[in-house]
């Protein structure tokens, strides 16, 4: 297990310092004078020369990679264009905001997501599997934006129940923010839901016609014991798969209701900072949204492999 | 009364193809510490009449008819509650593949406990100790480490051994074994046979066993029913059987089975050979004889009419309408 | 429990190829949900193939009719520029069309023959594409995009081009392990046996096979591809004005939405229908393919 566990974060270390090549090439990459495109377009040339001299801009490619890394790895991520203030600054300030929106909303994906889809194939071809299917189905194509626009249409422009946007943060107004959170949670989650309880509901169903199932049935185990215990424990390995698949996915849907609720979120910073060509954000906001991806691929690797002791006992990898 | 009285089984199913006729009308009884063999090929509807007794067959599309009486009890109508109560205490089951029967993600105690807490409500504790007994009982060495590790850890011969642990561990009256040995290498084969022989010995547990393998049959099974196309074709004491077989389904499979094969038991095992033809779809079921097609003895009248089973003997039972003569050898 | 279920697998599997595929359709045909996805796949595709043709210029603007309600001249309403929304919403469908059909043909274009070596020659290709496939996905599409958008400009092209490539590694996996499970056949290790070449039984075996999961992939990524369209085009990371977007429609939506609610309605739902469509025709696929995976 120790071995495994080793293995997997050597593997991703290389894969976050290849990341690191591909972003620190993508910015090289970019038309025009890099110290220019880090600086911004009106920077004064102090300000450009300035930025030239502090990474090296001038010398070799694989020297300034070297000195990237070495400013990364220290907490300087230069400084953003709009406001020169230091990025790393910025950061500290978007992340919780987007960190608290997507906790909030993985908890609602985990918990309606997972309980629809054990219910859904527990029940199989009846009443409340059509339910959960129907709204897997919505969940899958319906976009998150649109479901957001129609949710603020419904409980902002016409009940006027919740208000349509802004963020306070929670540590000043706990009420306010839950209730502006309510939302932009309940529209993300929900997609999320959708994706879990029809992954859910597909490992119950080819767990409950397994062949173990069979066996824990003809032992006279009450039917919660055969579903609870013997067919969930290994659907659990495929919900916990799909988790880290979805994170991608989960980042881009952050990055949406951010934009629509409003929300002054790591999604915000990131578009913003596209739209105002904004290049040290970029650089900074994939580097963290790669890191992040790569992190939690990480734990998910390791949890899967508590929960199946074919991994945890030989520490061979799987996939 | 016997142990254990079905009468009249017909069991179908509903499938997206039209509704299937695993069984039909199959009647059979089984004593107390008898072995009974049921053969025949894949689809005859051996296994389907086995786990219609502890009812494991899909619940909505499972069409069943006829009764299942086990001590006097009527099973087919019993309310589930109290069926969980006989699932594994009174009848259990060991199923074929004992590579996927396990479940992977617990050990092999917790996977045996688990029914004598559900059965025996012993503790945690003396559920363990009852366990490592039992493991014992069917020849696993050092069980009290192999309690601790989980089915990949071991081989196919140890796993079919801890199904049985886990089937025989509330000391059932009737135990179902599904071609328990097809999976396995011949030389563990003979182990397992000798643990259900065993078993019946020492518990008086009754066994049905599903095979396709006449050589099993020959070394271990009392009785047999030869099934076909869902239907018994044949019934009598297996020496009786082997001596004097009178169906011309029950003679094509010993014609293609060496002499040797027979009589060499286990360690000889041979599959039942291919009889040329196609078994008939289960989806119709016409009133002619379902062996027909494949029938070197058959003729006009077996096509206007289907055989029933007929007393050829005191416990010989043969549906043919040309049965063949008695005396003459496979 | 065995026995019914060898009948209704291997009902499948007995018979010729032609009257195995009648058979496919037969189950197909029968199932409500499946076909409902075939209609809206189809209304989805004339919609985007005849409806530009028929319902005017998406871009013409008039100033007199502004954020006005459904009525007969603009059957869906009319946008804060006075164009006729439902123009908009046809020639947003062929966007939509380009943008899942384009990066979808890319990542089968790119992933296809990748994913074929990889499984066929596993002893060196394979970990060096295992290793690129994992980098891939380390990638959240959404960096893709924001990266492509920064480095060419927001654009379909950028969009296609992120789209098809967050596929790839799906499509790799999917031919890879196709190759492997036949690979062991017999007759393919017979071929191989009797020393035919890689390339012929690569076109000859492995590919056909390939087919069907390559499809049920497909009726998978078109869907995420439209979605995928209208959310950068919605952020301003993809199609830019004045072309009629489904995403870009939902950006203008958005400032309108207490004075003119329609404009939000339309697009939204239009893409909706277009994904549930494929949806339900993959999820129809998949179950008559594999009647056991239940999904």
């Amino acid at each position: 297990m120790t071995w495994f566990i080793l293995r997997r974060c050597g593997a991703a270390v290389i894969v976050l310092l290849l990341g690191s090549v591909l972003i620190f090439l993508g910015v090289r990459a970019l038309p025009g004078d890099p110290a220019l495109v880090m600086a911004g377009e009106d920077a004064s040339p102090a300000l450009v020369a300035a930025i030239r001299e502090e990474y090296g801009l001038d010398r070799p490619l694989p020297v300034q990679y070297v000195e990237y890394l070495r400013q990364t790895l220290s907490g300087n991520l230069g400084r953003s264009t709009q406001d020169q203030l230091p990025v790393a600054t910025i950061l500290a300030e978007r992340l919780p905001v987007t960190l608290e929106l997507t906790a909030l909303a993985m908890l609602v994906a985990v918990t309606v997501g997972v309980l629809a889809g054990i219910v859904a194939a527990v029940r199989r071809g009846r009443a409340a599997d059509y339910v959960a299917t129907g709204f897997g189905l919505a969940g899958l194509s319906i976009p998150h934006f649109w479901l957001g626009l129609l949710a603020i249409l419904l409980f902002s422009v016409t009940l006027r129940w919740l208000p349509a946007s802004g963020y306070v943060p929670f540590t000043e107004d706990p009420v306010g923010n839950l209730q502006r959170m309510l939302l932009p949670t309940l529209v993300l989650g929900m997609g999320f839901a959708a994706v879990l309880m029809r992954q859910t509901r597909s490992a119950m169903l080819s767990a409950l016609s397994a062949d173990y199932v069979r066996t824990a049935r003809s032992k006279g185990l009450p039917e919660r014991a055969v579903v609870g215990v013997h067919a969930l424990r290994n659907s659990l390995t495929t919900v916990v798969t799909v988790l880290g698949l979805q994170l991608g996915a989960l980042i881009s849907g952050a990055v949406v209701t951010e934009q629509i609720f409003v929300i002054p979120g790591f999604g915000k910073l990131t578009v913003d900072a596209v739209l105002t060509r904004n290049y040290p954000v970029i650089q900074a906001v994939v580097l963290v949204t790669v890191t992040a991806y790569v992190v939690i691929n990480l734990l998910v690797d390791i949890v899967y492999a508590f929960l199946n002791p074919r991994i945890r006992l030989s520490g061979a990898s799987h996939g | 009364m016997s142990l254990l009285d079905i009468t009249d089984l017909t069991v179908g199913f509903d499938t997206e193809d039209g509704h299937v006729h695993a069984v039909k009308e199959v009647s059979l009884s089984l004593e107390e510490g008898e072995i009974l063999a049921l053969c025949g090929e894949s689809g005859c509807g051996k296994t389907v009449t086995a786990m219609s007794v502890p009812r494991l067959l899909p619940p909505r599309t499972t069409r069943l008819t006829g009764s299942i009486r086990l001590d006097g009890r009527e099973l087919t109508t019993l309310p589930e509650p109290q069926m969980r109560q006989v699932r594994g205490k009174e009848v259990s089951v060991v199923f074929q593949e004992p590579m996927t029967s396990l479940n992977p993600s617990f050990t092999v105690g917790f996977q045996i406990a688990e029914v004598l807490r559900r059965h025996e409500n012993l503790s945690r504790g003396a559920a363990r100790r009852r366990a490592v007994e039992l493991l014992e009982l069917v020849g696993i060495p050092a069980p009290a480490q192999r309690i601790k590790e989980y089915p990949h850890q071991l081989s196919g011969g140890m796993r079919q051994r801890v199904m049985i642990a886990i089937a025989v561990a509330c000391s059932p009256r009737v135990l179902i074994a599904d071609e328990p040995t097809t999976a396995l290498d011949v030389t563990i084969q003979a182990g397992v046979l000798d643990v259900f022989r065993d078993l019946r010995d020492r518990l008086g547990t009754a066994i049905i066993l599903i095979t396709h393998d006449l050589g099993v049959v020959a070394d271990i099974a009392d009785r047999a029913v030869i099934m076909y196309a869902g239907r018994a074709a044949e019934q009598a004491p297996v020496e009786e059987l082997f001596a004097r077989p009178l169906h011309p389904y029950t003679l094509g499979l010993m014609k293609a089975l060496p002499a040797a094969a027979v009589a060499a038991g286990p360690g000889g095992r041979r599959r039942l050979a291919e009889i040329p033809g196609m078994v008939p779809s289960p989806l119709a079921d016409p009133a002619e004889c379902a062996f027909h097609a494949r029938c070197p003895s058959g003729q006009d009248d077996c096509l206007a009419a289907r055989p029933s089973l007929v007393r050829h003997g005191p416990a010989h039972l043969a549906a043919c309408f040309h049965p063949a003569r008695s005396g003459e050898q496979p | 429990m065995a026995d019914p279920m060898t009948v209704s697998v291997g009902a499948i599997r007995v018979g010729s190829p032609a009257e195995r595929r009648r058979r496919l359709w037969r189950r197909f045909r029968r199932r409500p949900m499946p076909m409902a996805g075939l209609v809206l796949v189809a209304g989805f595709l004339l919609l985007a193939l005849v409806g530009p043709l028929v319902t005017g210029d998406p871009i013409i603007q008039d100033y007199a009719a502004t954020l006005a309600p459904p009525s007969a001249a603009h059957p869906m309403g009319t946008d804060d520029l006075g164009r006729d929304v439902l123009a908009r919403i046809a020639s947003g469908a062929r966007v939509s069309l380009q943008a899942g059909v384009l990066s979808t043909l890319l990542a089968m274009v790119a992933g296809i023959p990748i994913g074929l070596l990889a499984g066929f020659y596993r002893r060196w290709l394979d970990p060096l594409v295992g290793r690129l496939v994992d980098v891939t996905l380390a990638f959240p599409f959404l960096v893709f995009a924001v990266g492509l958008a920064a480095i060419i400009g927001p654009s379909l092209t950028g969009v296609v081009l992120a789209l098809g490539f967050a596929q790839l590694p799906a499509v790799i996996r999917i031919t890879r392990g196709e190759v492997l499970a036949i690979k062991e056949m017999d007759y393919v290790s017979a071929a191989i046996a009797d020393g035919a070449a890689d390339g012929h039984i690569l076109l000859r075996y492995v590919l056909p096979n390939c087919a069907g999961p390559l499809i049920v992939q497909a009726t998978v990524a078109i869907p995420t591809a439209i979605i995928g369209e209208a959310t950068l085009s919605f952020l301003g990371l993809g199609v830019q004005p004045p072309t009629p977007s489904w995403g870009v429609m939902l950006t203008v939506a958005q400032q309108y939405l207490d004075v003119a609610p329609w404009l939000a309605i339309w697009p939204g739902l239009l893409i909706a229908l277009a994904t549930l469509g494929f949806n339900l025709l993959g999820d129809g696929l998949r179950d008559v393919l594999d009647p056991r995976s239940g999904l």
